[in-house]
């Protein structure tokens, strides 16, 4: 550790979750703001307006865009502006007990909060009556797999070209026992020891909180840092964002 | 009516930019709490919980299930909830959809989480046998709010319900006789669940029907603990406004602030 730590001078400004880490190992090894291998690509799905995949390790999203299209039945129109709708399934051989086909009470929450995280991201006012709808989804799930979603989404809806305020960049910060960690994989969510595990899905766009939930036990003053965390972390996902968008030739508009 | 106009969120949100509330509470004040007991004598427990005109029912059944495999000497829960067509012009017959899943789901993580529920005495025989929970919560009146209310309404239900009587060689829950045993809860672990909604850029609790309209975000948060340390449980951010990591720790400060108000209300009405 010690090591890395005059490798990585940026690092010397620990918080106090990594002063309380001397010792704290993963079950995979990685550092404790360390995320999964990331893998981003744009335009995966050719009849797609817009698609891209995203990965964390062993989670594996891909996201595709219809729209902005004409919204039917009409009285879901909206005169005022386009509307944006998601929907978020995992495959039923995602997990290893098979999940029944089909729209559940867990992926409805799921839809809702991704498309929540999305929306203040997205500049539709000029679409009325359309709607931008966003199919998520997971082919492999090893944890954090909403926020593999939101970011393989977000890729999709840049590849689509629907007007962009930002990006939106999601990553899961959990806390094991008492220790603060980053991306939670699956052996993670089921850690036991101590306080167990609290798994928190965050977004931000435009340096705010899009999305947040969170399950498990922590103290306010944890969750501070937790967002703290989230938000350093979350710039590494979106360089890895903005490379893939970069290689399918999409650029970003300077304002 | 049926809709808020964009007229009066506007004028909710400038009289909150001038530290108003259109029924004069003030940012942080619930409206009066009410909770009534006994909805239902067929029930195991059953309350209705009012936060001023906005009422709910929530009631508690029972019954006898094989485990889930991941928690073989552990009692299962349900949580569902039904905004009912009563309750608004809004609302229309039919399964329940996603703003109402969202809130039984919610409510079921702090629960859950914050591991109210003793769920180890609620097994019967290990691997075969424990008792199930059914939380299942119904909108009466809504006029903002029913997270809140049903939330109370939960803990409140949980609080009253009596165990049914058991069988063992017919296997078959008695129903309709009780034992005088209650379900196992561990007090200190009372998950009260707080929402802050966020109108322009100002915060405020326990939002009227039309102020909900307006608000454009919200965080749910499940807090437990006593005294010395508050813990959340479940949390989530609702709706598509964003906040700061400086809103964020405003939100923490007022869910604090709140758990203890609203903890002392309802230890003080629900012996």
């Amino acid at each position: 550790m010690a090591t890395k730590d005059t490798h990585n001078p940026k690092d010397s400004g620990a918080t106090e979750s990594k002063r309380d880490s001397a010792g704290f190992k993963r079950p995979d090894g990685r550092k404790i703001d360390e995320t999964r291998h990331m893998k981003a690509e744009v335009g995966i799905i050719p009849n797609a307006d817009g698609s891209a995949m995203f990965s964390f390790g062993d989670t594996v999203a891909i996201a595709a865009v219809y729209g902005p299209k004409q919204l039917h039945p009409q009285h879901l129109q909206n005169p005022e502006t386009g509307i944006l709708r998601c929907d978020y399934s995992m495959l039923s051989f995602s997990v290893t007990e098979r999940i029944r086909p089909g729209t559940s009470r867990r992926s409805q929450e799921i839809s809702k909060v991704t498309e929540w995280a999305l929306a203040p991201a997205l500049n539709i006012k000029d679409f009325p009556n359309t709607v931008v709808d966003v199919h998520i989804n997971i082919l492999q799930a090893d944890a954090s797999t909403r926020c593999a979603g939101i970011n393989a989404a977000a890729l999709a809806l840049a590849h689509a070209g629907v007007p962009m305020n930002d990006i939106v960049s999601s990553v899961s910060i959990g806390k094991l026992d008492r220790q603060l960690v980053v991306d939670v994989s699956k052996a993670e969510e089921d850690w036991e020891e101590g306080e167990g595990a609290t798994d928190i899905p965050f977004a931000f766009t435009g340096g705010k909180i899009a999305l947040l939930q969170l399950d498990g036990k922590i103290r306010p003053k944890e969750l501070k840092e937790a967002a703290k965390l989230a938000e350093k972390a979350l710039k590494k996902v979106y360089e890895v964002q903005k490379e893939a968008l970069k290689k399918a030739g999409i650029k970003e508009e300077s304002k | 009516m049926i809709e808020t106009t964009n007229i009066t969120k506007e004028r909710i949100k400038e009289s909150l930019k001038e530290g108003k509330r259109f029924d004069g509470r003030k940012f942080d004040e619930y409206r009066k709490l009410v909770i009534e007991s006994g909805v239902s004598k067929k029930a195991e427990g059953s309350v209705r919980v009012k936060l001023g005109e906005t009422d709910v029912v929530v009631g508690i059944k029972m019954d006898v299930v094989a485990p889930y495999p991941d928690g073989l000497d552990e009692g299962v829960l349900m949580t569902s909830a039904e905004f009912l067509a009563i309750s608004s012009p809004r609302y229309e017959p039919g399964p329940p959809k996603i703003g109402a899943i969202e809130l039984a789901r919610i409510i079921d993580r702090g629960i859950r989480e914050s591991k109210y529920v003793d769920f180890k005495k609620l097994c019967i025989k290990e691997g075969e046998k424990v008792w199930q929970i059914f939380i299942d919560i119904y909108s009466i009146n809504d006029d903002g709010n029913l997270l809140d209310a049903a939330a109370i309404g939960a803990l409140a239900a949980l609080k009253s319900a009596k165990i049914p009587k058991y069988d063992e060689k017919t296997e078959r829950v008695q129903y309709g006789e009780w034992s005088d045993k209650k379900v196992p809860l561990v007090e200190k672990n009372t998950p009260f669940t707080i929402t802050i909604h966020k109108i322009g850029d100002r915060l405020i609790v326990d939002p009227n029907r039309e102020e909900e309209d307006a608000s454009e975000g919200r965080v749910s948060i499940a807090m437990s603990g006593d005294s010395s340390e508050n813990f959340i449980n479940a949390m989530q951010k609702g709706n598509v406004a964003t906040f700061s990591i400086e809103e964020l720790e405003k939100v923490l400060e007022l869910v604090e602030d709140q758990w203890k108000e609203i903890k002392g209300k309802f230890d003080k009405i629900v012996k």
